[in-house]
């Protein structure tokens, strides 16, 4: 548990999943790759969800995506974030392929400013000694 | 294999939603509307022989069929939980029929309800402490970024149905407006008297951008239960049955960002399913009872089950008029949106309406010549979907 002042809930990393996490300490995103299928997936697990295979290996993916989707959260419902509203929750499409729930950050939370299908590009926010969580910003 | 006409609804119990409980506990509501859908059936306790139970949200337990059968003194040779979310009753339905189909039961009751408060649902609330949590992928993957509940998810959806299809929310709003008619007609809706207009749904807070307060579900407390019976039953029973007539469900698991479009639902896989049982075409259903979480969700259905092209949501709800007078009669209890949604039951409150308007006991807000309905259960965030067909 946070101990800094940390008031949200934070991710606990599973051994199938630290490896994600150890990444994102370092800034660095790394991925899940089937060899079989030549393709990269998420969330983590020991397997490929597309084929079912347990060849697979970890690659730095290069952090660029886009919006595929945004919500503007006007109310929260977890006390951690009552200070903050409005903020963006997101699906950005990485150009790796998977996609991943995240936060838009370093533009305001105002639907006439951000807009599906815009570039992003990685943006740590270290929020405990162990975890820094993958956040997006516009690119440019 | 079919489950058509396999076995029918002949009963149905139905308490009024309230704003809060009111001293009510989960139990207690789910006695009550499952001796009012018992005594609906005209059976006796000793006649049922299944039971199917909705989990409370709100309430943990194990074993739920086992204290709800003690507590009635029913004791069945077929009792489950279905777990899966809004469409939970829908998938009741035709698990009931399937368990009646292969013999191993005759009169399947299934129970919804929930004691919880409209005012409380949604406000912010603090981990409970040192409860042990499980290691779900979403917990790790989305709640540290702050979705508030399902809520995010949907307006995840529709941002995304507005980039795509040019959907407004105007549109969207016109689903919230005709729904608010229909339970208008409906004295035991939650928002009975209270009409809206498109304007008033843009000009309520944007809870979720682009969601609109007025176009969000509101959580209270109510139950519903069925009574669903093999065929000689239903020959026999006081009301004019409801058969099954299609039936098909469809999942593609829990997290948006693991759909490969977030915009088409699995409906589009289920409803042509429960169609093709049934034999009917969209031009023959005279009721669509669909489950309506939000307005999107709405949208999204009539798009997947096939009754406008996909993407043209938006223009078709416009050009229709979605009241119990009008020519596409939609969700006319006032759907979750305007009826309430207690729980689990507002998936059941689709059945329930269905079955009324098929019986002609509707009141005020009876479609005329009301022989076919489609019904749709939604759970989880557009991902679990039951396509249901009745008719007399
Ligand atoms: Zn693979």
């Amino acid at each position: 548990m946070p101990t800094d002042g940390y008031r949200k809930p934070l991710p606990v990393p599973s051994p199938e999943t630290r490896r994600f996490w150890e990444g994102c300490r370092k800034h660095e995103l790394w991925l899940p790759y089937c060899r079989a299928c030549g393709q990269f997936y998420f969330y983590p697990r020991d397997f490929c969800p597309r084929c079912f295979g347990w060849d697979i290996e970890w690659r730095q993916a290069s952090g660029r995506g886009k919006i595929y989707t945004f919500a503007i959260q006007y109310r929260a419902w977890h006390p951690g974030w009552a200070e903050e509203t409005p903020y963006i929750t997101a699906l950005v499409e990485l150009e790796e392929g998977p996609r991943l729930f995240t936060n838009i950050v370093g533009i305001e939370a105002d639907p006439r400013k951000v807009r599906c299908d815009m570039p992003v590009e990685v943006a740590w926010d270290d929020v405990s000694a162990e975890i820094s969580l993958p956040k997006f910003r516009p690119v440019g | 294999m079919t489950l058509k006409r396999s076995a029918a609804i002949t009963g149905i119990g139905e308490m009024r939603p309230s704003r809060s409980p009111d001293g009510k506990s989960t139990l207690g509501i789910w006695t009550e509307v499952a001796r009012e859908a018992i005594l609906d059936a005209g059976l006796t306790t000793p006649e049922i022989d299944g039971l199917l139970v909705a989990p409370p949200i709100t309430e943990q337990a194990a074993m739920w069929p086992s204290i709800l059968g003690e507590y009635l003194n029913i004791h069945p040779g077929y009792g489950n939980v279905v777990d899966l979310g809004g469409a939970s009753a829908c998938g009741m339905v035709w698990r009931a029929a399937a368990a009646i189909q292969s013999g191993l039961c005759r009169a399947v009751l299934c129970v919804t309800g929930e004691a919880s408060d409209v005012e409380t649902f949604y406000a912010p609330r603090a981990p409970r402490a040192r409860r042990p949590v499980q290691q779900l992928p979403y917990r790790e993957f989305e709640v540290p970024y702050g979705p508030m509940g399902v809520n995010s998810g949907y307006a995840l959806i529709a941002m995304r149905h507005m980039h795509e299809h040019g959907t407004t929310g105007r549109q969207l709003a016109k689903i919230a407006v005709d729904q608010r008619t229909n339970a208008c007609a409906n004295p035991d809706a939650l928002y009975y008297g209270k009409q809206i207009t498109v304007d008033d749904v843009l000009a309520s807070p944007l809870v979720v951008d682009p969601l609109h307060l007025l176009e969000i579900v509101r959580p209270c407390t109510g139950g519903a239960a069925i009574v669903v019976v093999a065929p000689d039953l239903a020959g026999a029973a006081p009301r004019a049955p409801v058969w099954l007539l299609g039936a098909a469900e469809a999942s593609r698991g829990i997290m948006l960002s693991q759909f490969d479009t977030i915009t088409t639902s699995p409906i589009a896989i289920c409803a042509p399913r429960a169609l093709e049982m049934a034999g009917v075409a969209h031009g023959d259903i005279d009721l669509i009872s669909v489950y309506d979480c939000y307005t999107i969700t709405v949208l999204i259905t009539l798009e997947d089950a096939g009754f406008c092209p996909k993407g043209k949501g938006g223009p078709f709800v416009e050009e229709h008029d979605l009241t119990y007078a009008g020519d596409l009669p939609l969700n006319t209890h006032g759907g979750q949106l305007s009826f309430g949604q207690p729980g689990l039951a507002g998936g059941m409150s689709h059945v329930t309406e269905a079955v009324r308007q098929l019986q002609g006991r509707a009141g005020k807000r009876q479609v005329r010549d009301c022989e076919l309905a489609f019904v749709n259960g939604n759970g989880g965030i557009m991902s679990e979907q039951v396509s249901l067909v009745l008719g007399t």
